[in-house]
């Protein structure tokens, strides 16, 4: 029996086991049962991926069962592992198991850890079978299953207002991708007549010049179908216009922001885009559209994390900018570089994410980086992972210039290639944000990391640090909650001038708190993070990248380009340098404006008011889509109620009847007594008399 | 199994047990009714276990036929018979009829064994719809089933019951009077009552045109279809529990089932000629009835409205006319069968304990309720059509067929994924999240054993369609099949129409470089 049914199935049986036991034997039960399969998950994991990279192994196919068998349409249970799916399994089982492992110390203070831990095995089991598809309805299926975990873990603390809002938001917004997903899916089949991936990315490329008919228009197929899938994609992966659940999402726990808003699921899409790349290969058009999207978001994301105060949220604008790296090495053609950035960001970034919940943990559930500072000394284990994952997502590294290895930590690699592989393409706008937001990048982690653990300690401003400080015992996550909205009420109610309260010295000092190092389960993941974040990059680019160990890494599995790749690596020397020179820059600017002159950043504020607000307000799309349609839905819902179905429908219909029987009179007025027994009997007789009518005319 | 006339034994238990009921006190007709449904349940088991499928299998099986009497050369028999749609549609009836007894079993004080003798008579009524051959037996059961609704609506409901049931008989009666006539018209043209045998025959087109907006004007009120929708939130808010279940579970498949027996094989050119009708009232009852759902302060009211929107998919399913549209039309009615039954049970379980179905009553249900939370959620998520439960099986396929005849109503249709999450999801929010902080649903007890089992079972079989249906398709398919040939001649040809393409130039990275030119 392959290794796969495994890898795939004990997750789900411990989330069932988990899940249905809940407390009856206690909590740390659930709690190994997860723990453990995901290990087991994740060892038989790395041997499947290695075998890839060794070069030997064939693509896969574990049948389960048959699903669906409609007409001309079957649609299988099978897990299918070829070296693109190899790539996720490992992201995903070892983030997971790491995951895991940290949530046994972060959430000890939680009543409901069999619930969360049922939670995060059973999204690891939709993930593995969107991976693991063969065909687009299951991949859907797992598409659909994380956004049901991802809803679920993302209202896992239910009495918080805001987490539900979140957990709403999360599940509509993508719908409306899956809305994409589904008729990209429909139409496929339509043209293929087939949902079966290897069969439709083998015809993909005879479809050249075939045109289609959508929404009364015709159009190229390829592109109709690309742009539509890749709608679903958007949503999942949090691109422009569809990104706005993903900041929010920040209400769940933080290892769930790890595990599934960073390092898994919203890098479904891209995973997505780079499955199927055999047939956005046959789209021009789509694959423009994919580069802008994915440029966009790179950029917006990253202006709208260089404001944000809440450490998660910084981290998440930069996971949304960061996927939108992978779409744009995706669109350029680069698609090993997309699934490179996808896997070394998948390291860094949970480190990162783990990292600030260490923070968090610390901090006694304070958030706002406002009033953290000074931190490295309190936490140093904490301290030094986050900077190997900040050197790791600015990508610092000595690039190959004067034909020398290059080397450097993983996001060097994979964004750097990605700037260069788009450059190679003749892509020189996208090259370009690709710089700019590689400099915004740099800024804003280097700024997450000053604020944090740099400068002088601010923690007497803290509600929660307050709270701890003066009530040492009692406290549950249901206060914290409710002490942050509160911030985040008032947050929103004076338009805060963030940055400005950095100097407000009213706020300085320690307030008599302790942070503590969190404890060793914690720690173990972050280090072992930490190793990835270092060597992901530099040990693995050759078989993502390399024209040569890449073709015969991906053997198929995606469209790789060996041209580009090797265009890739005769850009000019400029070109190599200049993410490094962006990288350098941000730094620049950040240890200036956090370090050596801190009353910088509010005069910067306070100059640019306008802009400042506009990043702060995350350029006002949440405000934009309420108005758009969150309150017309309901007005217009309102509105068919009453003026469609009772003041039209019912008025002219049913009770319009009523009335005018009514003025018909005596007999009918007896009929409506009340007694149903007479309406019943009525009808019967009336049915009889019709019938005799009929017959015997 | 032949020989045994089994059929007609599922319609004579239920039958004697109606009228033995009256006989008795309120908890012998309680445990009668319990028995009576459970033995039609093993019948239906037995039913589908016996049934024929694949090659060679017989269309129509388990055929029983007695002639009653011969009026102007029409001959009218007690004309049994079922093909796959049958069978599927009397199972989810033999199903659901046990938890119906069982959600009243308690609830219902009042002249229990009326009760219990119209819940039977309705069994009764149901398995004879599905299971007639004979035109004028089948208006029989059709129309028949109004009076015990009619009667449980009107005596066992809530407040404004006089109201729902008049409203509810109004609206039916208008559509069945019209099917009468097209009905007596089609046995005088024809000398048959035969419902198989007037499925092979061919009207003339202009008739059909007639005789398909007749049945419809009954269909679409049973469906119901948007605009003739309003009798239905009216009459779930009223009928108790068990009522609702009935009400959405099977008797809002009967339209469907009319359609699928009647207006596509007897009409298909009508049907064809009528799709514009069709998908236009489709699109607008996903997005017009999604948005009131997603405004309404009952519960009921919100699962009634959503009920609308999911047959709306039905229709759309049916009218694609081809296989995946069909069966997908199938799969919704027997998932919304089973889902939407089970929600009105979990609004009957809450309803029982605070004795309201104001949704903002309500409220942290997840922490004093937490098995009645994680199967409450397990509904909703099959209802927006989650992907491993029922509903998404016949959402995909009805909307895939639907996608081959007609991208702009697919889109439309598919709006209802964004809409249906947005309100069930609101309605979960708001009953089983967010803080306990009244004292009165502080007060509410999780599930009891009788509520647990009912809502297990429903749970299960949500899982099982989701996860394999083929269960649930093979008995169709060949029905299907047969359907789909029929309506070959008519079926329309789809929007796409797709172009066949050539194989890429072998230039091709040179050819577009504006897209992806790589530096070679």
């Amino acid at each position: 029996m392959s290794p796969i049914y495994f890898i795939v199935f004990l997750p789900l049986i411990a989330a069932a086991v988990a899940g249905l036991s809940n407390k009856a034997f206690g909590s740390t039960f659930p709690k190994l049962v997860t723990t453990i399969s995901l290990f087991a998950a994740c060892a038989l994991s790395w041997p499947i991926f290695i075998s890839y990279l060794g070069g030997h192994a064939e693509p896969t196919i574990s049948p389960v069962f048959t699903w669906m068998l409609s007409g001309s349409m079957q649609v299988d249970w099978a897990l299918r592992v070829d070296s693109l799916t190899a790539v996720m399994l490992v992201v995903v089982t070892s983030v997971s198991f790491l995951v895991h492992l940290y949530s046994w110390g972060y959430m000890s203070e939680e009543p409901d850890q069999p619930r969360f831990f049922a939670y995060l095995s059973l999204f690891t089991f939709a993930m593995l079978m969107l991976v693991t598809a063969n065909n687009l309805v299951q991949m859907f299926f797992g598409w659909e299953g994380v956004g049901l975990a991802s809803y679920l873990l993302i209202g896992f603390w239910f009495r918080k207002p805001s987490a539900n809002a979140a957990a709403i938001k999360a599940f509509v917004v993508n719908r409306v991708g899956d809305l994409g997903f589904m008729l990209g899916i429909f139409g496929t089949f339509l043209v293929f007549g087939t949902i079966d991936i290897p069969t439709i990315l083998a015809a993909a490329p005879n479809m050249h010049g075939s045109t289609i008919g959508f929404l009364g228009a015709r159009f190229d197929t390829m592109t109709v179908l690309c742009l539509l899938l890749f709608v679903g994609a958007m949503g999942k992966s949090a691109q422009l216009g569809l990104h706005t659940w993903l900041p929010d999402a920040m209400e769940g726990p933080t290892p769930v922001s790890a595990l599934i808003h960073a390092a898994t699921m919203v890098t479904a899409g891209v995973f997505m885009v780079c499955r199927m790349s055999p047939m956005f290969e046959q789209s021009a058009v789509a694959l423009g559209v994919v580069t802008f999207v994915g440029a966009a978001t790179c950029f917006f994301a990253a202006t709208v994390g260089t404001t944000q105060t809440d450490i998660k949220r910084v981290i998440a604008y930069s996971t949304c900018s960061q996927l939108g790296y992978m779409f744009f090495a995706a669109g350029v053609g680069a698609y090993g570089a997309a699934m490179f950035h996808l896997f070394t960001h998948a390291f860094f970034k949970a480190l990162l994410f783990l990292g600030a919940g260490s923070v968090i943990h610390a901090m006694h559930h304070e958030q706002d980086m406002r009033y953290y500072g000074g931190l490295w000394k309190k936490i140093p284990v904490t301290y030094w992972t986050m900077m190997f994952g900040t050197l790791a997502i600015t990508g610092v590294g000595i690039p190959g210039i004067f034909g020398n290895t290059a080397f450097g930590f993983a996001g060097f690699h994979s964004k750097d290639a990605i700037i260069e592989a788009s450059y190679a393409a003749g892509q020189t706008s996208a090259f370009w944000v690709g710089v700019f937001v590689a400099l915004l990048t740099s800024f804003y982690s280097w700024r997450l990391v000053f604020l944090t653990f740099h400068g002088k300690p601010r923690w007497a401003g803290s509600e929660h640090i307050q709270h701890a400080v003066h009530d040492h015992h009692g406290h549950s996550h249901d206060d914290h909650a409710h002490g942050h909205e509160a911030a985040e009420d008032e947050g929103a109610g004076h338009t805060p001038t963030a940055d400005e309260i950095l100097h407000d010295h009213g706020h300085e000092g320690t307030a008599g708190y302790h942070p503590h190092e969190s404890p060793i389960v914690m720690l173990i993941p972050l280090v072992v993070l930490t190793l990835g974040a270092i060597f992901a990059g530099f040990v693995f680019h050759g078989f993502f990248i390399e024209p040569t160990a890449g073709e015969n890494y991906w053997h198929g599995a995606v469209a790789f380009n060996e041209h580009l790749m090797h265009a890739m690596h005769e850009v000019p020397v400029w070109v190599k340098l200049s993410a490094t020179i962006a990288m350098l820059s941000g730094l620049a600017i950040a240890y200036g404006a956090y370090i050596v002159s801190p009353s910088f950043p509010a005069k910067f504020a306070e100059a640019f008011r306008p802009l400042y607000l506009f990043s702060l307000n995350k350029w006002y799309f949440d405000e934009l889509y309420n108005f758009l349609f969150v309150r017309p839905a309901f007005a217009i819902g309102r509105l068919f109620w009453k003026q469609g179905d009772e003041a039209t429908i019912d008025r002219f219909g049913p009770n319009g009847v009523a009335k005018v029987v009514q003025l018909g009179g005596g007999v009918t007025a007896k009929l409506q007594s009340g007694y149903v027994y007479a309406y019943a009997f009525i009808m019967l007789i009336g049915l009889t008399a019709a019938l005799t009518w009929v017959i015997a005319r | 199994m032949s020989g045994f006339p089994i059929l007609t034994v599922m319609l004579a238990v239920p039958a004697i047990a109606a009228v033995a009921c009256l006989f008795l006190n309120a908890q012998g007709a309680r445990w009668l009714a319990l028995a009576a449904t459970f033995v039609d349940l093993a019948l239906g088991i037995l039913l589908w276990a016996n049934f024929q499928t694949g090659d060679g299998a017989a269309q129509w099986q388990f055929v029983e036929h007695v002639r009653l009497f011969g009026i102007g050369g029409a001959e009218f028999a007690w004309a049994l018979g079922i093909d796959g749609f049958a069978l599927l549609l009397i199972a989810l009836s033999v199903f659901l009829m046990p938890i119906c007894i069982g959600a009243s079993w308690l609830s219902i004080e009042k002249r229990v064994p009326e009760y219990m003798a119209a819940f039977l008579a309705t069994e009764v009524l149901m398995i004879g719809t599905f299971a007639a051959q004979d035109l004028m037996l089948f208006y029989v059961f059709f129309e028949g089933g109004l009076i015990p609704m009619f009667l449980i609506i009107g005596i066992w409901g809530g407040a404004n019951r006089i109201y729902a049931s008049y409203k509810f008989f109004l609206y039916t009666l208008l559509g069945s009077l019209l099917m009468l006539i097209a009905i007596i018209y089609m046995i005088l043209t024809t000398g048959t009552t035969s419902i198989p045998a007037l499925m092979q025959h061919d009207f003339p087109a202009h008739v059909q045109t007639w005789l398909w907006l007749a049945f419809f004007a009954s269909f679409a009120v049973k469906m119901p279809m948007w605009p003739v929708h309003t009798w239905l939130p009216d009459a779930h808010v009223q009928a108790p529990t068990a009522g609702s279940v009935i009400l959405a579970g099977v008797l809002l498949k009967l339209g469907g089932y009319g359609f699928l027996r009647f207006s596509l094989p007897m009409f298909p050119e009508a049907s064809a000629q009528f799709i514009w009708l069709v998908f236009l009232l489709s699109a607008v009852a996903v997005v017009y009835t999604s948005l009131v759902a997603l405004v309404q302060s009952d519960m009921k009211k919100l699962i009634a409205y959503s009920s609308v929107a999911h047959m709306a998919i039905v229709t759309f399913g049916l009218f694609a006319l081809n296989a995946q549209g069909i069966e997908g039309a199938m799969m919704v009615m027997l998932g919304h069968g089973v889902v939407s039954g089970a929600l009105f049970l979990c609004v009957g379980v809450i309803y029982d304990r605070l004795h309201t179905r104001e949704i903002d009553r309500y409220g942290g249900l997840a922490i004093n309720m937490p098995r009645y939370a994680v199967l409450f959620l397990l509904f909703t998520m099959a209802s927006v059509g989650l992907p491993g439960t029922s509903n998404f099986i016949g959402e995909f396929l009805s909307l895939a067929g639907l996608y081959q005849v007609s991208t702009l109503y697919a889109l439309l249709g598919t709006t209802g994924i964004i809409l249906g999450a947005a309100y069930m999801l609101y309605l979960y929010r708001r009953v089983a999240f967010g803080d306990l902080t009244k004292d009165d649903v502080k007060a509410m007890p999780d599930l009891d054993l009788r509520e647990f089992a009912m809502l297990g079972a429903l749970a299960a079989v949500t899982l099982w369609m989701g996860v394999y249906p083929e269960s649930f398709m093979k008995p169709m398919r060949g029905d299907v099949e047969k359907l789909v040939a029929r309506l070959e001649r008519a079926a329309p040809a789809g929007d796409s129409a797709p172009t066949v393409g050539k194989p890429a130039p072998a230039a091709h990275h040179e050819a577009a470089p504006a897209a992806h030119g790589e530096a070679h």
